[in-house]
């Protein structure tokens, strides 16, 4: 294997065995045999994954949920078999994926960092003398005498977590570590990845924080049903993983009723215009059309957001056939410095989405007709601070 | 920070001691009595199992220590249910931490086994006590006895890890081992002198030696004649020194630890998806 490689996963799938019922019986068994056939579902997790992943690499693994990140995750510490394919790892690698794995709820916090101290791979011995750093990383000093059962969940992650952070591997399976805990702890949180960073490691950071994954990951990978959908620059990442939620995904084959032809966004003193071309692209009338335009910063983060349903006076838009339209909507500039973007969406209005057409996707979400992601670009600079402003904030800085 | 490589084994170790520690705290600190528990439980069975059956029933009253015996033979049983029936649930038990943390799955199992070895020692010590009050020169005989821990603990551990194994995939085999282990109860001549099947003509005496040839039965009764009374039959006295009958019961508990252990291993690579 190529030295700068990591880990290497060479088309490995994973197929689960779900059973009628959840547990087997030697009867089960012996009926099933009988009959000739044993009853169950066969659930593909993961198809044919092929993934590099180099050394040093902060590698964000995004999806919805059963998209099959656990359980790529889990193949990876090798807790899980491969069902076919290969994983090979180059270096130390941290089993666990969760945080306070062992941790028995009927033994004391101090107990509780000699047993999982044991399950990271530490002697008592070792233990003993890294203990009070980890209870003063933990800041749990008056509770370590206390069964685990009386922690709160906030107090078991610190300790936890000041328990895994003494476990030095060459590369490390996080799991939605940054769930749980405070801002204090998630601050910690980031202070430690960043310097894993700086010392290099190969991070595997499974989340569904985008902005964990546009602010650490040096490269994304998005997966959908069990495939890679997309592996790159964590922001196109974090684009693709918010395009799988738009019901485009589910009727990718239809034709557009309503099309986005163009959009522009100017920025003029205390003012924000953001222009939008649309056309009707068939021949019947189209009402109530919704336009929702959403404001996100660099890093992915939305900012600000609004549709003609939602501001200061509401209205509708109609679409005679073929009709092209050109929307205008003017905004006080509230946003702080940075370069922002823009994604522009089209969809029939929630309310009413009947129209005596075929209505063949009658799920309860409204019709959706297009999308535009990073439709447009523009910076503001502002003396003031640069600080991600969330609504409603302050408005009155001169432009500069 | 430093880095540290460990040996497979290394890790197993260190894994094995914390979990026997973690197992004996949570299992008694909760109780006043702590862990005179484990030695309370096979007491109170042998106050009923003698009231009713030497007693009551006038069995084995007349054979030299036979209180002893009787504690001595509730004690091994003990640790054979124990270990079977703990080491039965062991992986199925954790599997939480099975789903979240790749490390050897046999520490498991052996973890368990040792707590119930454990527990053994610890009765082993009443049974030494009894045997003192009764006038048996105890601390002359019980070494003889070691190669008969010994034996137990090897069935055992074979058991545990093919019954844990098993019970991943089949969830009713606790019922099946629950009826078995009762059966067997009786079939160990545990509550009465083996001599008393043995003794009851040729087809009597004939059952007593394939009774024997169960390790459980066989190592409880040589547990007896060899440090308890000599006089107490085993498959030794009762096969006249047939040493290669001998083989039966040994070669079990050896294939036991071998085939569990193979098993074992086939199947631990799934345990984490199915237990």
């Amino acid at each position: 294997m190529n030295k700068d490689i990591a880990v290497s996963i060479k088309n490995v799938s994973k197929k689960f065995h779900l059973p009628e019922d959840n547990y087997g019986s030697i009867k089960m068994k012996f009926l099933s045999s009988r009959r000739g056939h044993a009853k169950r579902n066969e659930y593909e997790a993961i198809k044919d994954i092929d993934l590099d992943i180099k050394n040093g690499e902060f590698i964000g693994i995004l999806g919805r949920n059963g998209a099959g990140k656990s359980s790529l995750l889990k193949m990876i510490a090798g807790i899980y078999q491969p069902t076919t394919g290969s994983i090979s790892v180059n270096g130390r690698l941290v089993p666990f994926i969760e945080l306070g794995v062992g941790f028995n709820k009927n033994l004391t916090g101090r107990d509780n960092v000699y047993l999982n101290g044991a399950m990271l791979g530490f002697t008592r011995e070792e233990i003993d003398k890294m203990y009070d750093s980890i209870v003063d990383f933990a800041e749990l000093h008056k509770f370590m005498n206390q069964k685990l059962r009386n922690y709160s969940s906030g107090m078991k992650v610190r300790l936890a977590f000041s328990i895994a952070i003494k476990a030095d591997a060459d590369i490390l399976l996080l799991d939605e570590v940054l769930a749980v805990g405070d801002a204090a702890f998630k601050r910690k949180c980031y202070e430690y990845f960043n310097q894993l960073k700086e010392r290099k490691k190969t991070i595997i950071f499974v989340t569904h924080n985008m902005a964990a994954v546009s602010d650490y990951c040096d490269r994304a990978v998005v997966l959908e049903a069990g495939r890679v959908a997309f592996d790159g620059k964590p922001l196109e990442a974090v684009e693709n993983y918010f395009q799988l939620f738009s019901p485009q995904q589910d009727n990718g084959q239809k034709e557009k009723k309503v099309v986005i032809d163009d959009v522009s966004v100017k920025v003029e003193g205390d003012k924000i215009t953001f222009e939008i071309d649309a056309s009707n692209k068939t021949d019947k009338i189209i009402e109530d059309v919704v336009v929702r335009v959403a404001v996100k910063k660099q890093n992915g983060r939305a900012v600000a957001g609004f549709d003609n349903k939602n501001i200061e006076v509401p209205y509708e838009i109609d679409f005679s056939p073929t009709e092209s339209k050109h929307l205008v909507f003017e905004s006080l500039n509230i946003l702080g410095s940075g370069s922002y973007s823009v994604n522009v969406s089209l969809r029939a209005s929630a309310g009413d989405s009947f129209t005596g057409e075929d209505d063949e996707d009658d799920n309860n979400l409204s019709e959706f007709y297009d999308s535009s992601l990073n439709a447009a670009h523009f910076t503001i600079k502002k003396d003031g601070s640069n600080a991600p402003i969330i609504l409603p904030a302050k408005v009155g800085n001169k432009e500069s | 920070m430093k880095t540290k490589i460990i040996s497979r084994y290394e890790y197993a170790i260190i894994l094995i001691k914390e979990m026997v520690r973690a197992d004996f705290k949570v299992k008694y600190q909760q109780s006043v009595l702590g862990y005179f528990w484990s030695v309370l439980r096979p007491l109170f069975l042998f106050c009923i199992l003698y009231a009713v059956f030497t007693v009551g029933l006038k069995v084995g009253g007349d054979i030299e220590h036979w209180p002893v015996a009787l504690m001595a033979g509730i004690v091994m049983w003990q640790f054979f249910t124990d270990v079977t029936k703990s080491g039965m649930r062991s992986i199925v038990s954790s599997g939480g931490l099975l789903r979240k943390i790749k490390f050897p799955r046999y520490t498991v199992v052996i973890a368990s086994t040792i707590s119930s070895f454990i527990s053994l020692l610890i009765n082993l010590i009443l049974v030494a006590v009894f045997a003192l009050f009764s006038g048996v020169p105890v601390l002359s005989t019980l070494p003889a006895t070691i190669f008969v821990i010994i034996e137990i603990f090897v069935l055992g551990l074979g058991l545990a890890f093919f019954l844990s194994a098993v019970n991943v995939k089949f969830r009713d085999i606790s019922h099946i081992w629950d009826i078995l282990i009762r059966g067997m109860f009786y079939a160990s001549a545990i509550i009465f002198p083996i001599s008393h099947i043995a003794d009851a003509g040729e087809k009597g005496a004939f059952a007593a030696k394939i009774l024997l040839l169960n390790p459980v039965a066989q190592s409880i009764q040589d547990f007896r004649h060899l440090a308890i009374n000599p006089e107490i039959d085993s498959l030794w006295t009762l096969s006249n020194g047939n040493a290669l009958l001998y083989l039966i019961p040994v070669f079990f508990s050896l294939f036991m630890i071998v085939f569990g252990g193979w098993y074992f291993r086939k199947k631990s690579p799934y345990f984490a998806e199915d237990a």
